[in-house]
């Protein structure tokens, strides 16, 4: 069992101006270059360079000795469910939910009810996201209604603090929309992130179709559902010189397509969610509908690819794809339960333990992946602990292990595909503008 | 081959032949067989699940397996009640999982299922603590009983399973009975092949250990059995083949055609049939035809899988 984290809500130290320091941690920071044992100082709510000895006296400290010290996660694709559905998740349990992950700031996705296709829905989250322990980033929707016909007021959207531009898990069926969305939206700098599925290639399908769909008799979504649509994407990308972002690309020629675009200096960026670094359509035989995720998880080869992608920076980050969804929208047969999966909670152990303690990512690729990129795409601060960036940060413990328990979550829904799992190293406290929002105990050493 | 005989099944539940050993579906088989001689009784009824409830819950429409099916627990004795209600859990205003809670609280020893959805018998094995669950055909998952029915008629007309060559014909795709079929065929060591247009074969169906082919003449030769799956005409709309007419040409068994196949093939189709579309009538109603034997075979197969679920022969230690 992860020991129960207790989420302070209170400082690092007895006031927000107060100088601090994150002592003897292992400092892991692409941005401003620093892997190394060090200390870390913040004052303001800000990252600081060292300052003389004699103003360091009084500061307070936090021993990090044995821990990682990272800049907080950012999460370029998450549900939140609010408003709308506060069933599922609310912008409160969503923001404690991404705290517990180390997660400092989280991008949300606009499939709300009503959706985030207009500005007033869009302050609405802001408004009341701010009072949430973690940074929240709405994405807004690229057309009214995400109908795919009407774009949305983008030069409005991107006023009222819209990061990013998406109809969430609908593709944008219409080529001639796409274009308009992404000629437009460069005025702004946003880039559109697109679900890539052609519904009538996908239509009824209800996991990856292959040779296990076949077994199960279960109607298949083919790889080329998705890739077809990547395809066209990319080339209206590269047509219009607009900023493309594919999120949780699962296929192999997925990522080839997005490596051979790079290459040509297309504007083009990719992420993919951790079951699809990890799980296989072969763990379906179980009917477990918390393996009913959309993209459906693909094959071996898929995921040998995808972390490839990951390791050669073709796929620019790790995204959580967190979708919250009640017990009964799961505890149902297969084809009526809906797809998602809850992932912020568990995003960096699974990482952690699949890739990085395998060697199979650095940590240093890792913070690019999970935090550095994933800003640089949003355009957010953060991503950085270089003076001057927000105090925006993780402490993570490698030793020890837990075992995934859906009812310790924050999140408000517990369909993970990894419950009972055992995931190496958690997350001991998360930072997030120098004030401590979670803390945890070390997990139990193994 | 000397093999092990079993007396009782090692599974509990019946979801699909998947998970079926070579010795058990030889124990059903055997025990389907003393079965026929009970139907042929002038009084065809043993006491064998005297006290015991069944219940079976059809969820998608069906007449001859629930019939079969009803028959078969009657001449075993078992108090049997049907239910039955088509569409999904979420159209019907009540969770699968709940279904299965009332179930269970009323103590029913034996659920018979059918739903449209694969995966919901094993879903009511999960859910289930005390009775046993028996597949009645889920989705295009697997149709065991209808496999076990198609084993034993031809065991009864061509003697041992071990490598005569069978071929599916039609659509596989959408096939619980093709999937049975190629399961407990093989396990029984026949070698299966499987035709129909490439929009109806499901893509690596050759994992599960078949041949493909998309010429009909090719998998009629030197077949020991020819079963013709039955084609929905709704396909056409989903273009899965183009029209009746071409797919008849194509793929529909006339006796012509049926000479392809060994001299003493039989013929089988698991119900109900489009004469003249999959089967031309000639086929259906000559000789070599087995189909009316599948029905009256299903009988004496579903009282056997009842009988062994339900505490017939010892329970087996494994």
């Amino acid at each position: 069992m992860r020991p129960d984290g207790r989420v302070t809500g209170g400082r690092v130290t007895s006031g927000d101006a107060e100088l601090s320091v994150v002592r003897n941690g292992h400092i892991v920071d692409p941005a401003s270059g620093r892997d190394e044992i060090g200390d870390l100082w913040f004052r303001d709510g800000r990252i600081i360079d060292r300052p003389s000895d004699d103003e360091a006296k009084g500061a307070s400290v936090v021993d990090a000795a044995g821990r990682l010290v990272l800049p907080g996660l950012v999460d370029m694709h998450t549900h939140l469910c609010e408003p709308g559905y506060e069933y599922r998740e609310t912008l409160e349990s969503g923001a404690a939910a991404a705290a517990a992950g180390g997660v400092t700031g989280v991008a949300c996705m606009p499939d709300t009810e009503p959706d985030l296709d207009d500005a007033p829905a869009v302050r609405f989250v802001r408004e009341r996201a701010a009072g949430v322990p973690v940074h929240v980033y709405p994405i807004a929707a690229v057309t009214a209604g995400r109908a795919g016909e009407r774009l949305t007021e983008i030069g409005e959207l991107a006023d009222a603090g819209a990061v990013a531009l998406s109809d969430a898990e609908r593709t944008v069926r219409n080529p001639a929309i796409l274009r308009r969305a992404l000629e437009y939206a460069r005025m702004f700098d946003l880039p559109i992130i697109a679900h890539c599925e052609d519904p009538s290639l996908s239509a009824g399908g209800l996991m990856h179709e292959g040779s296990h769909a076949t077994r199960l008799g279960l109607k298949g979504i083919p790889s080329i559902a998705e890739e077809t649509i990547a395809a066209r994407d990319i080339m209206l990308a590269e047509w219009t010189g607009g900023r493309l972002h594919l999120t949780h690309v699962s296929t192999a020629v997925t990522v080839g397509l997005v490596r051979s675009a790079k290459q040509r200096g297309v504007r083009v960026t990719a992420d993919v969610s951790p079951p699809h670094l990890v799980l296989t359509d072969e763990a379906l035989s179980s009917y477990d509908t918390h393996l009913k995720v959309n993209p459906p998880l693909r094959t071996r080869a898929d995921v040998e690819a995808l972390r490839e992608g990951l390791a050669d920076g073709t796929i620019d980050a790790v995204a959580s794809d967190h979708t919250p969804r009640s017990v009964d929208e799961k505890n149902t047969e297969f084809q009526e339960a809906l797809p998602g999966a809850a992932g912020l909670e568990t995003m960096l152990s699974v990482v952690y333990t699949e890739l990085i303690a395998p060697g199979l990512l650095t940590w240093n690729d890792a913070v690019r992946r999970m935090s550095t990129a994933p800003s640089g795409i949003l355009g957010t601060e953060g991503g950085s602990l270089a003076s001057g960036s927000p105090a925006d940060f993780i402490l993570f413990h490698p030793d020890g292990t837990w075992t995934v328990d859906p009812a310790s979550f924050r999140s408000r829904s517990g369909n993970t595909p990894f419950a009972g799992r055992v995931l190496k190293g958690g997350v001991t406290m998360t930072v997030v503008a120098g004030r401590v929002v979670y803390r945890c105990d070390d997990p139990e050493s193994s | 081959m000397d093999e092990a005989r079993l007396h009782a099944l090692r599974h509990r539940h019946l979801i699909g032949l998947e998970d079926f050993s070579r010795e058990e579906i030889r124990l059903i088989l055997d025990t389907a067989d003393s079965f026929k001689e009970v139907i042929r009784r002038p009084i065809r009824k043993v006491p064998a699940l005297r006290g015991k409830n069944v219940v079976n819950l059809f969820f998608e429409s069906s007449t001859r397996t629930r019939l079969s099916f009803e028959l078969a627990e009657k001449q075993l004795s078992a108090d049997t009640l049907n239910f039955a209600s088509t569409g999904s859990s979420v159209s019907k205003g009540e969770t699968l999982g709940d279904t299965a809670r009332n179930i269970e609280a009323m103590q029913v020893d034996c659920v018979v299922v059918r739903h449209s959805a694969a995966g919901v018998p094993f879903f009511l094995s999960q859910c289930l603590s005390n009775a046993v669950v028996i597949n009645a055909g889920d989705g295009a998952h697997e149709h065991p009983t209808q496999g076990l029915l198609d084993l034993l008629t031809m065991r009864d007309a061509l003697g041992d399973l071990e490598g005569l060559k069978v071929a599916l014909i039609g659509d596989v795709a959408h096939s619980r009975v093709a999937r049975s079929n190629i399961w407990g065929l093989q396990k029984m060591g026949a070698k299966v092949a499987v035709c129909g247009p490439p929009t109806l074969i499901p893509v690596d169906i050759e994992a599960m250990g078949v041949e493909a082919c998309h010429r009909l003449e090719d998998a009629l030769r030197d077949a020991d059995v020819v079963y013709a799956l039955r084609i929905q005409l709704e396909r056409q709309q989903e273009a899965f083949f183009p029209s009746q007419r071409e797919y008849t040409r194509l793929f529909g068994i006339d006796p012509e055609r049926l000479e392809l196949a060994r001299p003493g093939a039989i013929v089988m189709h698991p119900g109900p049939i489009n004469r003249g579309v999959e089967l031309d009538s000639r086929v259906a109603d000559s000789g070599r035809s087995v189909i009316l034997d599948q029905v009256t075979n299903g009988v004496a197969v579903r009282m056997a899988v009842l009988y062994l679920l339900n505490g017939g022969g010892e329970r087996d230690a494994a």
